[in-house]
């Protein structure tokens, strides 16, 4: 991890709850973390500013977490995908990295498990 | 016992329906041409009979015509006198005797006061006197007459043709005597079958032929009963010779009334005169009769044949139709009671199938609406438990930052958040647990690994075991390679599996024992118990559909045998060892994929 240039999130979740406590320990942990509570907001969001990697929910209320990764392909390819998805959704979660999502993560995750998946995010993708 | 009796009724109504359908008109249209047949049999036997009598009726008719035409003859050829010489008489009696052999016995001039003044024979009969004897009275009633059969001086059975002849004032009689046993037998050739015969009677029921079988009471009665009406005799032209050479039409007399219900039918006969047909019952046989009058109707030939004899191949016809409708009946009723039997026994089949099917689709409802239910409140739960996990991961953060590791206070603290993070992970599990159990929704084959589907299903029984004091042990070979199922299909089999086995160990406990390897190209898991035991007496109905031991209420009998059926259609085995007291095993073989097997060959 270079301290100089820290990794930019971008997290998309409904649960604000969830994403408040999630980006504050990333933060902690030297990232820079961007949030989004639904699609549309995310999507505005990628239209100003770039990021290393998205972590995405799979299911919200105003866009469906594979919906927006279309959008999000379409709007930044390079940029890694990883999906959250509660359980029960694998198969969806499956089928996003079929459309180019880089991983999915089975909520609720441990948070070093998380750091693990996005640096890997990040120099593989 | 509801549904045996209500098969068993829906058993008899087909049997009954099929029979009746196909037996009744078996029955009508052999009874229709039976009696059809049977009638125009009888009828034509009838009329044949009296065709064969009408012929011996003219023949008899046309013999004593004959006969008497001779005498008359003779008697217009030749006068008195000529006649009167014996030695002329005699050469004529010779003649008559050449040309009919045996008939004419003697020839004989009779005198108005009953001396014969001239005899040609063989008996001494010269100037014997018949003013005494019955036939001279009516003979000299008559122009021509023939007399009933008598025995007379000579005291053998004859009868008596004779001419009445006037001479000036006096009247003289030439007559012929006619032997018996010559006209006898024109009587006895009338003779069919076994017991056909004919007999002649006068009008006073006297024999006129010596009959060949004693006809019964019965018949004599009715013979006696029958007379034929005379046609009224037209003054002196009407002459008796008339009558016997052509007979008229006479009518039968009978007394019917007291005949009883041997019904007499008079039919007209082609010579136009009647004949009369009946039956008589006897007390030890039937008789046929027909009767026709001879001689004006002085005479009666009766006809009389037993009516078995008579009738004979009408019975036979009938006992043969009546054997291949029995035997046809009998047929129809052993297939009829087959065929409904084997009918029912299929519908009761389908019925059963159709009630396991109903449970089957009705325990996976309710199954499903369960999975439903599970998998919502997993999901509600998850995000929150996530939620919560993260804030205690948050404060343990922050607790880095405040520097009061060393305080007692802040150990406590961690121990707490960290029971936090542990329960949280704990909570995670269950809902990972009700949610596989839940995702029920997939009936397509899966390549599994049965033994996480059986780890799994150990954590839903976690709770219930120790509740019940029950150790499980698991031995899973953990090479086992995949096998082809649904995996909702397959917990279901392990969820009943082991839900009996708790049940049979009850709340005293016991040992719960879970191994799985490979053997060949099948996966053998082996569920063991140390419960009660099967019973060697149902052991063999425990896979039946709706066979259960538990109480009322408590056991659908549908687990076995859903376990049974789905590890069948896997193309599996599942087999059952048991000892009363000690416990029971369940072993099921599975097969595994072949791509799978071949992998762990190489």
């Amino acid at each position: 991890m270079n301290p100089e240039k820290p990794i930019r999130i971008l997290l998309v979740d409904d649960e604000e709850g969830y994403v408040s406590v999630l980006a504050k320990r990333l933060t902690r942990r030297n990232f820079v973390v961007k949030t989004a509570l639904s699609g549309m907001e995310a999507v505005r969001i990628l239209r100003d500013e770039a990021f290393d990697v998205a972590v995405l929910d799979l299911k919200m209320e105003d866009m469906d977490g594979l919906e927006v990764l279309k959008v999000f392909k379409a709007m930044e390819p390079e940029m890694p995908v990883i999906f959250l998805t509660g359980q029960g959704s694998e198969t969806d979660a499956r089928e996003g990295i079929e459309l180019g999502a880089c991983d999915y993560l089975v909520k609720p995750c441990s948070l070093p498990e998380l750091i693990d998946r996005i640096a890997a995010a990040c120099g593989h993708c | 016992m509801e549904d045996r009796r209500y098969y068993r009724s829906l058993t008899r109504n087909m049997a009954v329906i099929m029979i009746m359908v196909s037996v009744t008109p078996l029955i009508l249209i052999a009874g229709l041409i039976g009696y059809y047949f049977e009638t125009a049999y009888r009828e034509k036997v009838l009329a044949h009979l009296q065709e064969l009598v009408e012929k011996h009726q003219q023949n008899i008719n046309s013999f004593l015509d004959e006969k008497l035409s001779y005498i008359k003859v003779l008697a217009d050829s030749y006068s008195y006198e000529q006649l009167s010489d014996e030695a002329f008489l005699e050469n004529k009696l010779v003649i008559l005797q050449n040309a009919y052999s045996g008939i004419f016995v003697d020839i004989g001039i009779v005198d108005s006061a009953g001396v014969q003044i001239a005899y040609a024979g063989n008996l001494k009969l010269e100037r014997a006197d018949y003013s005494g004897a019955d036939w001279f009275h009516r003979a000299q009633e008559q122009d021509y007459f023939i007399s009933d059969v008598f025995l007379g001086l000579r005291k053998t059975p004859h009868f008596i043709v004779s001419v009445k002849k006037r001479r000036g004032e006096s009247e003289w009689l030439l007559r012929a005597t006619i032997d018996f046993l010559a006209f006898n037998s024109l009587v006895e050739n009338l003779r069919i079958g076994k017991t056909g015969a004919a007999l002649i009677v006068n009008s006073a029921g006297e024999f006129q032929t010596h009959p060949r079988t004693e006809p019964p009471p019965e018949m004599f009665s009715l013979l006696k009963r029958t007379s034929w009406a005379r046609p009224v005799p037209a003054g002196e032209s009407h002459t008796a010779a008339n009558q016997a050479v052509k007979i008229a039409p006479v009518r039968p007399e009978a007394s019917e009334a007291d005949s009883g219900p041997d019904a007499a039918a008079f039919r007209a006969i082609s010579s136009g005169s009647l004949a009369l047909s009946g039956i008589v019952d006897s007390r030890d046989r039937k008789l046929i009769y027909i009767l026709m009058p001879l001689k004006g109707g002085e005479w009666t030939l009766a006809y009389q044949q037993d009516v078995g004899d008579a009738f004979s191949e009408v019975n036979s016809a009938r006992t043969l139709a009546l054997t291949i409708l029995f035997s046809g009946a009998l047929g129809i009723i052993f297939m009829a009671l087959f065929l409904s039997r084997k009918v029912v026994s299929r519908i009761e089949k389908a019925d059963q199938e159709k009630d396991i099917m109903n449970e089957q689709v009705l325990e996976a409802g309710k199954m499903a609406s369960v999975g439903e239910l599970a998998a919502g409140i997993a999901h509600e739960i998850n995000n929150p438990v996530a939620i919560m996990a993260e804030e205690a991961g948050w404060m343990e953060d922050l607790l880095q930052d405040l520097h009061i590791e060393n305080s007692e206070d802040a150990a406590e603290f961690k121990r707490s958040l960290k029971q936090i993070t542990v329960q949280g992970e704990r909570c995670k599990e269950i809902t990972h647990k009700l949610l596989s159990f839940a995702r029920r929704t997939d009936p397509v084959h899966r390549d599994i690994q049965v033994n996480d589907t059986i780890e799994e299903i150990l954590g839903i029984f976690d709770q219930r075991s120790k509740f019940n004091n029950i150790r499980i042990q698991s031995e899973l070979d953990p090479d086992l390679p995949l096998v082809s199922a649904s995996p909702t299909e397959l917990q279901q089999v392990f969820i009943n599996l082991i839900n009996n086995a708790i049940d049979a160990m009850g709340s005293r406990g016991g040992l719960l024992e879970i191994r799985s390897r490979l053997e060949g190209d099948h996966a053998i898991i082996d569920i063991a118990d140390t419960g009660h035991g099967i019973p060697s007496t149902v052991m063999a109905r425990v896979f039946e559909p709706f066979f259960t031991t538990k109480p009322v209420g408590k056991g659908t009998g549908l687990g076995l045998s859903i376990c049974y059926g789905i590890v069948k259609k896997l193309g599996g085995k599942i087999t059952v060892d048991s000892a009363v007291g000690l416990g029971t095993t369940f072993h099921i073989s599975l097969p595994v994929r072949a791509a799978n097997a071949a992998r762990t060959d190489l």
